[in-house]
């Protein structure tokens, strides 16, 4: 211990002192200031990085899950349509077909119409021409018939009589 | 693990000591060394060495020759503050031969230090063979100076070009800063962070990275081969220790105090036995930092030292290469320690200062 207090020299321990403590300040203003802050920035840097690429994943993990809500909202809506169009064609398939029906039920009617209109205008002519042709033959007849005087009283008779009768 | 170190520090502390105190009779030996055989005149001058190369010196020698005695390297200036300033290169003293007579004052280097002395440069010593000299304010360049300048150049211009790769090149460290910022990184992580707390640690982070970065350069520093012994030389820990000290007392907040002089939820009795203990406890764990880098440093810088010097002690194949090897893996084993060495003391120092800015819970 004595040896170690003779040997202590005031002179080194001075300058140690002063040589340190400028250093510590030389250090301080021209390297570990701007190492630590160039560290501190670098590492804020990658920490931000990181940060901002984990927000870039979920905002694309978000547009896909929307991309999908949306596509399978578009197909839902497709589908639906496609649903109503069939709909819509088949109740106008079958307002058609009921349309044509009545339609083809209303012209039989009407040509059952024309025809037994016709029917009966076709017999009331057949009719009229008998008649015609009965009374021309009647004509011709009673022409054959008068031309005899006894037989133009018979049928005079004859005819009263039917009068008569009816 | 802080108690193993503790251990550990302890048994250092003690080799140290008593490698001290068998220094001490050195001068006897050294008179005796002239005239016995040159095996003890080896150990001698190993010795010598060792103790040389742990201390601080007022010259950078590279090697010597002891035959010829010339030293290869440069002496370095020395600053002496008694009645006005008085600056000289170190080579005045001829490696502590001669007098060197400034102000009307003589002044002698013996044992690597500077003493005043009478015009003949007669040293007088206490009953502990230390001399009792008066010893001028010496605030002279020395080699540990020299070293401290060299580290705090290095860390300064490693740091701030790390600083200026950030600007150039879009906050991506280019070259040797991909080395150092994870290691900046860890020590805001994993020492201050963790200790502090995230509120606080920010105010911290500028003396932690330093006095990492400090310690550990300074370590491996001394592992080079040009002897420089920064962190294993009480002076420079007790500086640095001193700092975390201070820094400690000017956090402290109410909590903290009353921690130490009023301790919550144990009876009054208690509290009162617990004060002082508390109170010395402040001193003893910047105290506990600064012998345990210091012992820790100069322990390994011996223990390499010594095997080193046992290869020419041996002087033999396998003696020689035996402790060559050993020397390389106690140097490996140093280059751990001097990073664990920063380590433990910058997260003991981060603990201090959590401790002194915990809120109460």
């Amino acid at each position: 211990m004595e040896q170690l207090l003779n040997d202590f020299s005031f002179g080194l321990f001075f300058w140690q002192t002063l040589l340190f403590i400028l250093l510590l300040f030389l250090l301080r203003k021209f390297a570990w200031k701007p190492i630590l802050n160039a560290v501190d920035e670098r590492e804020d840097g990658i920490k931000n990085a990181l940060e901002e690429a984990e927000n870039a994943r979920k905002e694309i993990q978000n547009l896909t899950a929307d991309n999908e809500r949306i596509l399978k909202e578009a197909r839902a809506e497709r589908d639906i349509l496609l649903k109503e169009a069939r709909e819509m064609k088949d109740s106008m398939i079958t307002d058609a077909k009921e349309e044509a029906k009545a339609q083809a039920t209303k012209v039989i009617e009407q040509a059952k119409a024309t025809i037994e209109a016709e029917k009966h205008a076709a017999i009331t002519e057949i009719k009229n021409q008998v008649a015609e042709l009965s009374l021309g033959i009647a004509e011709k007849v009673m022409r054959s018939e008068l031309s005899d005087k006894n037989r133009q009283i018979k049928l005079v008779e004859d005819m009263l009589k039917e009068v008569t009768i009816s | 693990m802080y108690r193993i170190n503790l251990i550990k520090n302890i048994t250092l502390l003690f080799l140290v000591i008593t490698f001290s105190v068998s220094a001490q009779h050195d001068p006897a030996v050294e008179v005796q060394a002239e005239n016995s055989n040159p095996e003890a005149d080896l150990k001698t001058e190993i010795k010598n060495d060792i103790r040389h190369h742990i201390k601080d010196a007022y010259e950078f020698v590279f090697f010597s020759d002891s035959k010829t005695g010339k030293k290869y390297g440069f002496s370095l200036p020395v600053i002496l503050i008694d009645n006005g300033l008085h600056v000289f290169m170190a080579s005045e003293f001829n490696h502590g031969e001669s007098l060197v007579q400034k102000g009307g004052n003589y002044y002698k280097l013996y044992h690597s230090k500077i003493y005043k002395t009478d015009s003949e440069g007669h040293i007088n010593y206490d009953i502990n063979h230390f001399p009792t000299n008066e010893k001028p304010l010496d605030l002279s360049i020395t080699k540990g100076v020299i070293s401290i300048l060299t580290v705090s150049l290095l860390l300064f211009l490693l740091f701030t070009g790390l600083a200026k790769s950030y600007v150039k090149n879009g906050a991506i460290p280019k070259g040797i800063g991909r080395f150092f910022e994870p290691i900046v990184i860890y020590v805001r992580d994993e020492i201050a962070i963790p200790n502090i707390g995230e509120k606080h640690y920010k105010r911290y982070m500028n003396y932690l990275l330093t006095v990492f970065f400090f310690i550990w350069f300074s370590n491996l520093l001394g592992l080079t081969p040009f002897g420089v012994n920064i962190t294993g030389n009480i002076a420079v820990t007790f500086a640095l220790a001193l700092v975390t000290f201070i820094i400690t007392l000017f956090s402290g907040n109410k909590n903290y105090w009353k921690h130490i002089f009023w301790m919550p939820g144990v009876p009054v009795p208690m509290k009162i036995i617990l004060a002082p203990i508390e109170l010395l406890g402040v001193f003893i764990k910047p105290f506990a930092l600064m012998i345990r880098l210091f012992a820790n440093m100069s322990a390994g810088h011996i223990v390499v030292y010594s095997l080193l010097g046992l290869m020419f002690i041996f002087n033999n194949f396998i003696g020689s290469s035996f402790s060559f090897v050993l020397a390389f893996v106690i140097s490996i084993l140093e280059l751990l320690v001097a990073v664990l060495q920063a380590y433990i003391f910058t997260i003991l120092s981060a603990l201090y200062f959590g401790f002194a800015v915990a809120e109460e819970h």
